[in-house]
This record gives structure tokens, C-alpha cells and sequence, in this order.
């Protein structure tokens, strides 16, 4: 089988075989990055990167070791692993990417706050931490005060300094055993968030990560960059607090086509609210794939915004385990491609337990030649009697050459249930167009407004509210002669 | 104002209209009646713009300009208004901003500035009180929920906030009770002036009882068949279609 890659490296007939000899210039990349006498991190101070430096080499390193011996059987998956039979990574296996390296390059050279605040959303009143190519850029960055107990800090920091918070969720939560980028990511395991809330505590600001990419230095030897987040939220009983991802890289070049691998792992304690915003848009030449994990005791609720706009490649992994009795969670999503953008979801919500509840809702709107996936499991255990579940995913295809795959799929093992799902995919409604053309609004604008109210309600879920005016703005300047359609919203 | 020309159409590979003159000039109203199948909707789609609908032969003149070559937009930015049979849904789209968008893009065709958002709500207000139209349906999506007798008003209500130089309401009637008939006509009504033409098309007379036409024509197989003044419309009444089947039949006979 032979596999030829378009103009921006995409995979446009089935895809070969990874051999997991692919995956051996990643071990090539770790040695590389952890050779004596280069410090793979940056930090606010020398006394911390001396810390750092002990701590990593002591629980850590079995770990990650662990986890990169686990990514080099694994391999890539291929479209022969069912969970991956839509989606061909080979573009990912096939290219090489390196590490930035802190000594390297000051890691925010060349980006100012204005330019982050561009890529950030009307920011003041929240907390931001900003990582440029993995690694953090403290200038960048600040934090407000915070409530007493919490700890909010990079997850670097957090292993060193606060590896008994850590240790019991790191790298528990999502598995490295069976997944290959996560145990991928796991082997790279370095930087990203952490997030620990103690009993009762209400962080009221919500909590901005970014991760911006930026073309590679020509001190990289032009390789593509790529990176590893890793994130850890540890929510005590009762505690409450919001969370924004966001991923950016540069809208132009295809030389600087970047792979981000970003795990995310979360743990609600009973009555833990967490409302998780994920906002992708890299370049269209971008490899993504997220990882998302999240365990929910007893009566916690948790709710997850994926918004995927950006990369050539995106694939979304966000599974939750709805592990004590009364745990709610939702999940909403939106992703918008065109081009030859290929988007994947894959979600898994566990029940696993009685009486908890799950809704999910994901749209879609596809133009040009681009490809999206949706896959919604949901499993309902034997003893998770009284299980109410609803899914609907709803698909929007601009044009004929767009095209999406969608399957609910149902494990029930228990009778006292309710459970609904639906999937639809459609075109504009042609009566629609008709009658708003018929009220002197042009075609172009006329499509924009039912673009625009087939993707308002997701959009109108997120409540907070500077990230969502942003994220307005962004899906109007897609929009053609989009001037006035966000005051047609409801 | 209008004039249908020898006009053909088809619709799905089948010929609907099959010779069709008309000439309506401005300040006049015609009624537009027929048995179902005769092809009144298609004549009102085909005025419109609609697509899925093919002109095989003839032509239409609209204020002397080709109607056929303007898209949906442009016609109706040039002052056509085509009240719909069946009002469409169109959720997460206001009926406030439909109506804005649609009357500012007409002031714009017509070199006029836009409305401020003041002007706009005090046209809107004087125009809802014509068809006695709950103003808290404006902030509600395009025709969503609307009970039927809502959405034949709100076509009346955009009608007169458009204020077009031709309009053409397409089976107005259908599916009013008789005091939302009497609502929707008494606004109908007041739009009747000189420069507005309107073309009425009906099945049945009882909406003539309450706008009472110019002239009236009978639709048959695609044609004209018959055109008169208020009174065919009661004599149809009186008599049913089956009555110009056979005037038809009569002075078409079939050539074997």
C-alpha cells in the first residue's frame, strides 16, 4: 500500500503501516534533550532549575523511561486499530520534529504581550500562563491572587516542589499503557499546568493556558517544532474553577507545520465544578492531537467546550469516567474546517455508576475537500441503573466535496436507563436561503446568517464571556459579508 | 409595472406554465385564481426567483427591466415582495434582524441611508399595530413557534415594513380562521395605494370578500383561461372550477 501526501503533507489515500521503527527518532530527540550540561527547561529562577534538575531524575525518570519503551511497541496506530480507522496519522509518523530546547532560544523571542494578547481574549481578569513551543515564558504570563490552599503553577514546578499533591493523579489518570500519543506524550512529559484546589475553594477567575507555536529556529536545523503539554487538575470536594486552553500557531507558513501532543488530565472530588474550555486554532498546516482525561466523584460536574478550527490534522481524545453515583458531565463541541483539513473526536463517557448524568452536543460545519469525524461512546455499566444520558452531533457540509463520518456507539449494560442519541448531517436549508433573499439579504450573507445560527447555541454555552465574544470574532471573520450578522443572534 | 409574457415554465423535467400573459399596472390589484395544480404557486415562485424552476419560453418585464435575470435579491431590493404560502423557520435568526438586514440592503439599493436603530423600532412599531402583531414575536427566530395565523401576518407585517413597489401574496388565505382573515386582509388593505401594484393569489374567493380586486383571472392547466372584473370571482364561486373546465374543454377541442 502506498501512501502520497498532498501539498500540505496530508495523507490523501490510505495509509501504510507505521513500522515502529518510526518511532525511533523520538528516542533519538529524548536523549538528545536530556544530555548532560543542557537544562531542557526554563524557570523563574537558577535555585528552582537546580531542584528541578534533582527532582526529574528521581520518580519521574521510571516513568517517562516506562512510557517511551511502551510508545516504541505501540507504534503509531495505524487505520487498522479500530479506534483510529478514520484518521490516518502517517503524515504525523512520517515527519520529524524537535524539541525546542530552553538554551536554544529565549522561548518568547520575537512574541510581545500585544501579540499574545491578540492570540489571548480580553484578559485582564484572568490568570495566564503562557508556553511558547512547550516552554513557559514567564514575561508572558502572570497570575492574580489566589485563594488560600490553591496551588496554581507549572507542572514542572509541581513535581519538585509538590510531588505529594502530584504523584498520586500524574500520569494515573490517562493511561499510557494502550495509547500510543499518550504514552508518547508521557516520555516527554515536562511542562504544561497544575492545578490543585483544596476542599471548598473557588478560583473566580478563569485560568488561561496558552500554548502558542512559533516557526522553528534555524538553530533546530529547520525541523518542524514539536510539543508535549501536560496538564494536571486536582479538584478538592467542593471546589470550583475555570479553564481555558488554548493552542495557537502561525496562520501561514507550511515549513512551520508544528505537532502538538498535549495530554490533559483531570480529577473532580464530590461536588467539584470544572468548566473546561479548549480552544484550538492552529495553522492549516498543524498536526494536534489532545488528549483529555477526566474521573468525577460523587454529585461533581464537570463541563468540556472543544472548539477545533485550525491544523491540517486534528484528533481529540476527551473521556470521561463518571466514577461515584449523581457525577454530571457536558460535553460540547464545535469544529469548523475547510481546505483539506481532517478533524477526529473521539469522546468516551463511562457510566459507570448509578444515577449520573451526561449531555453531549457537537456541531460541525465542513467545507472545501475537509473531513470530520465523530465518534460518541457511551458506555452504561451493569450497575449504573438510572443513567440519563443524550447525545446529538449535527453536521453542516458546505460543499459537496466535505465530507463526515458519524457514529454514536452505545454499550448499555443496564435496563434502568434513558438514553437518546441522534446524528444529522445536512446542507444549508435551501427554503431558508430562499426566504431571507427574498428579503433583500444577499446570498453570501444569507448563507453567513445560517452559518452563524447553526453554530450559535454552542457557542452561547460559554459562559465566559470575554472568551466567547473571541471566539465570536473568530467565527465572523470566516463568515463572508459577515458585517451585522452577530446582532441577527438571538 | 408588470408584464408576463407568453411565459413558460417547468419545474423537475414537468411543464407547469404554458403561455401565460399578464399585464398589471401600478396602483391595480389582481387576484390570481385556480383549481390546486393550475400553476398559481409556480407563477409566484417564478416571480420571486425561486430555484428548481426552469423559464422554457417568454418573458417578464418589471418596471421595464428583464425580471427573470435579477437573482432573488435583487428583485427584491428593486421593490418585489413575495408573501409566502408557507412562511419558513428559520431558528437562531431574529425577525428583528431579518427585517433590518432586508430594509437597510433596500435604502442602500436606493442610494438612502441606513435607519438608526430609533427610526427603525418606530417604523416597526406603526407596522406591527397594522396586523395587530405582539411586538415580543420581533426578538423570537424567524417564524419559529409562530402559530400559522402569526406567520401570515408577520409576511404581511415585513410587507409593509419593505414597503415594495409589487407585492405578491401567495395563498394568503389558506389556513387563516376568519378573524385573522379579516386581521390580515384590513392590513392588506391599508398598503393598497398608487404605485403598489399586488398580485393576489387564491384558491378561493373568501379572500376577495375582503380586498377586493381590479381584476380577476383564472389560472387553468398553465394559462389564463379567463379574465374579468370582481364578479368572476363569485361567479366561480358560485359555479366551481369545474364550471371552466368545461368552457375550456369547449373552445379547445381535442385534435385527434
Amino acid at each position: 500500500m502506498s501512501t502520497t501526501k498532498t501539498a500540505d503533507g496530508r495523507s490523501k489515500t490510505g495509509a501504510a503501516p507505521v513500522a515502529p521503527s518510526d518511532t525511533a527518532h523520538y528516542l533519538a530527540e529524548l536523549a538528545r534533550v536530556r544530555a548532560p550540561g543542557r537544562s531542557p527547561g526554563s524557570s523563574l529562577d537558577a535555585s528552582l532549575d537546580a531542584s528541578l534538575d534533582s527532582s526529574l531524575t528521581t520518580w519521574l525518570d521510571p516513568i517517562r523511561d516506562a512510557a517511551m519503551r511502551r510508545f516504541s511497541e505501540l507504534g503509531f496506530p495505524t487505520v487498522r486499530d479500530e479506534e483510529w480507522r478514520k484518521t490516518s496519522v502517517a503524515p504525523i509518523a512520517k515527519a520529524r520534529f524537535g524539541l525546542q530546547t530552553a538554551t536554544a532560544t529565549q522561548p518568547a523571542r520575537g512574541l510581545t504581550a500585544a501579540d499574545i494578547a491578540r492570540l489571548s481574549f480580553d484578559a485582564a481578569e484572568c490568570h495566564q500562563i503562557v508556553f511558547v513551543n512547550g516552554v513557559h515564558a514567564p514575561e508572558l504570563s502572570w497570575l492574580k491572587p489566589l485563594p488560600a490552599g490553591v496551588v496554581l503553577c507549572r507542572l514542572e514546578e509541581a513535581v519538585a516542589r509538590h510531588r505529594g499533591l502530584v504523584e498520586p493523579f500524574l500520569a494515573r489518570l490517562a493511561n499510557p499503557a494502550d495509547r500510543a500519543f499518550t504514552a508518547l506524550n508521557t516520555a516527554f512529559l515536562r511542562d504544561g499546568l497544575f492545578l490543585h484546589l483544596p476542599d471548598e475553594s473557588v478560583v473566580p477567575e478563569p485560568i488561561h493556558l496558552l500554548f502558542v507555536t512559533q516557526p522553528a529556529p534555524a538553530s533546530a536545523g529547520g525541523a518542524a517544532i514539536m510539543t508535549h503539554p501536560r496538564n494536571l487538575i486536582v479538584a478538592g470536594p467542593g471546589s470550583r474553577a475555570s479553564l481555558v486552553e488554548s493552542y495557537v500557531g502561525p496562520q501561514e507558513s507550511e515549513q512551520t507545520a508544528g505537532f502538538t501532543n498535549a495530554v490533559t488530565e483531570i480529577s473532580l472530588a464530590r461536588n467539584a465544578v470544572l468548566d473546561h474550555y479548549s480552544l484550538q486554532r492552529h495553522g492549516q498546516a498543524a498536526f494536534h492531537v489532545a488528549t483529555t482525561q477526566v474521573r468525577q466523584e460523587r454529585s461533581s460536574r464537570y463541563t468540556s467546550h472543544a472548539i477545533s478550527l485550525g491544523a491540517a490534522l486534528a484528533r481529540y481524545d476527551i473521556d470521561v469516567v463518571l466514577a461515584e453515583e449523581g457525577a454530571e458531565c457536558t460535553l460540547n463541541g464545535l469544529y469548523m474546517t475547510a481546505g483539506r483539513q481532517q478533524v477526529d473526536f473521539h469522546t468516551t463517557i463511562d457510566h459507570a455508576r448509578p444515577n449520573c448524568v451526561s449531555r453531549e452536543l457537537y456541531k460541525g460545519v465542513l467545507d472545501g475537500h475537509s473531513r470530520g469525524v465523530f465518534n460518541g461512546k457511551i458506555i452504561v455499566r451493569t450497575d449504573a441503573r438510572g443513567t440519563d444520558s443524550i447525545q446529538a452531533n449535527r453536521n453542516l457540509l458546505l460543499s459537496a466535496d466535505a465530507l463526515v463520518d458519524t457514529k454514536p456507539e452505545l454499550q448499555i449494560f443496564n435496563n434502568d436507563v434513558k438514553c437518546k442519541h441522534a446524528a444529522a448531517i445536512g446542507q444549508l436549508d435551501e427554503k431558508a436561503l430562499f426566504y431571507l433573499r427574498s428579503r433583500a439579504i444577499g446570498l453570501e450573507a444569507a448563507r453567513s446568517l445560517l452559518i452563524h445560527a447553526f453554530v450559535s447555541d454552542i457557542v452561547g454555552r460559554i459562559s465566559v464571556e470575554p472568551l466567547r465574544e473571541a471566539l465570536e470574532t473568530l467565527l465572523l471573520a470566516r463568515l463572508p459579508e459577515y458585517s451585522g450578522v452577530k446582532e441577527a443572534a438571538l | 409595472m408588470l408584464e408576463i409574457r407568453n411565459l413558460h415554465a417547468t419545474a423537475g423535467g414537468k411543464t407547469i406554465l404554458r403561455g401565460i400573459d399578464l399585464t398589471v399596472n401600478a396602483s391595480e390589484v389582481h387576484a390570481i385564481m385556480g383549481p390546486n395544480g393550475s400553476g398559481k404557486s409556480t407563477l409566484a415562485h417564478v416571480l420571486s426567483g425561486r430555484d428548481g424552476f426552469e423559464v422554457t419560453q417568454g418573458e417578464v418585464l418589471y418596471q421595464g427591466r428583464n425580471l427573470l435575470g435579477m437573482p432573488p435579491e435583487e428583485r427584491a431590493r428593486e421593490g418585489v415582495f413575495l408573501a409566502f404560502q408557507y412562511p419558513v423557520e428559520i431558528p437562531g435568526v431574529s425577525n428583528m434582524y431579518l427585517l433590518k438586514a432586508g430594509l437597510n440592503a433596500v435604502r442602500k439599493h436606493q442610494g438612502l441611508p441606513e435607519l438608526d436603530a430609533m427610526d427603525f423600532l418606530e417604523l416597526v412599531k406603526e407596522k406591527m399595530s397594522l396586523v395587530e402583531m405582539d411586538q415580543t414575536l420581533m426578538n423570537r427566530s424567524v417564524n419559529e413557534g409562530f402559530s400559522g395565523g402569526e406567520k401570515k401576518r408577520n409576511e404581511i407585517f415585513q410587507m409593509a415594513v419593505l414597503a415594495p413597489k409589487l407585492a405578491i401574496l401567495d395563498e394568503t388565505d389558506s389556513g387563516l380562521d376568519i378573524d385573522a382573515l379579516r386581521i390580515v386582509a384590513g392590513g392588506v388593505n391599508a398598503l393598497r395605494g398608487p404605485g403598489r401594484a399586488m398580485l393576489l393569489i387564491t384558491h378561493y374567493q373568501r379572500l376577495l370578500d375582503y380586498i377586493v380586486p381590479d381584476k380577476v383571472h383564472v389560472l387553468f392547466n398553465g394559462r389564463i383561461v379567463k379574465s374579468g372584473g370582481k364578479d368572476l370571482a363569485l361567479d366561480l364561486e358560485k359555479k366551481g372550477y369545474a364550471w371552466i373546465e368545461e368552457e375550456v374543454s369547449r373552445s379547445q377541442p381535442v385534435v385527434s
